[in-house]
């Protein structure tokens, strides 16, 4: 069992293309640890100085993990994370 | 090029001006660089300067066109006292390399200037627009 990482367009270059990969952990933080041995360079896209990048929404299932616990919210085997670039300007 | 119907380019010229002085944003889903259905986004910022698609409504239009094959082929918004070409913020956060970033301003009540540009890596190309009937 694994949690399934759904990777947008825009980071698919970090996973050989691959628009879903599956890492484990049990936190968000822990998941993208997790997801940068397997795929270096990835984590850098997604956390600045400990924090989610703000300009890129990470969800757990269907809710923002903003709303849950940032990079401390707890994932389990049979979760979704879906990473999506936030659509912003000025 | 972008090839858009006159039909999609009136409806977001109408959000545009609706949603005036604050910029307005939306997509136009579609299948193999088509643009065909229109989806206008909330602004979240509600800012005559920034925009934001909402996370949970962009979550929601991303899975939808995700299970119709549909990618965003135009991802538009408005200048509301600028002209319609991409901000450094705008060009800062794009993210979809395959998108057409369609940029109207509203800033001249009788007339709007519509424009569209690919944004690569940091890289902004205009392209023609094709309006179609």
């Amino acid at each position: 069992m694994a949690i399934e990482v759904r990777i947008p367009t825009i980071l698919r270059n970090y996973t050989g293309g691959a628009k879903a990969v599956s890492a484990e952990g049990a936190t968000l933080d822990e998941l993208i640890s997790n997801l940068e041995s397997a795929h270096p360079g990835i984590k850098e896209r997604l956390v600045d100085q400990g924090n989610l990048r703000r300009f890129v929404n990470v969800y757990l299932n269907d809710e923002d993990v903003r709303f849950l616990g940032g990079l401390g919210t707890p994932v389990a085997d049979g979760d979704t994370v879906t990473v999506l670039p936030a659509v912003a300007g000025g | 090029m972008l090839t858009i119907s006159q039909d999609l380019v009136d409806r977001i010229i109408a959000h545009a001006r609706a949603d005036h002085p604050d910029e307005a944003c939306g997509v136009i889903a579609g299948r193999g660089g088509v643009p065909e259905r229109f989806v206008p986004m909330e602004n979240a910022e509600r800012s005559p300067t920034f925009y934001r698609f909402d996370s949970m409504e962009q979550l929601r239009v991303w899975r939808e066109m995700d299970d119709r094959d549909e990618e965003p082929v135009v991802i538009y918004h408005s200048h509301t006292a600028t002209e319609a070409y991409p901000s450094r913020t705008d060009i800062s956060y794009a993210s979809e390399p395959d998108a057409h970033y369609v940029l109207v301003s509203t800033r001249d009540e009788q007339d709007v200037e519509f424009r569209s540009f690919r944004i690569v890596d940091g890289v902004v190309s205009e392209e023609e627009v094709r309006f179609i009937p």
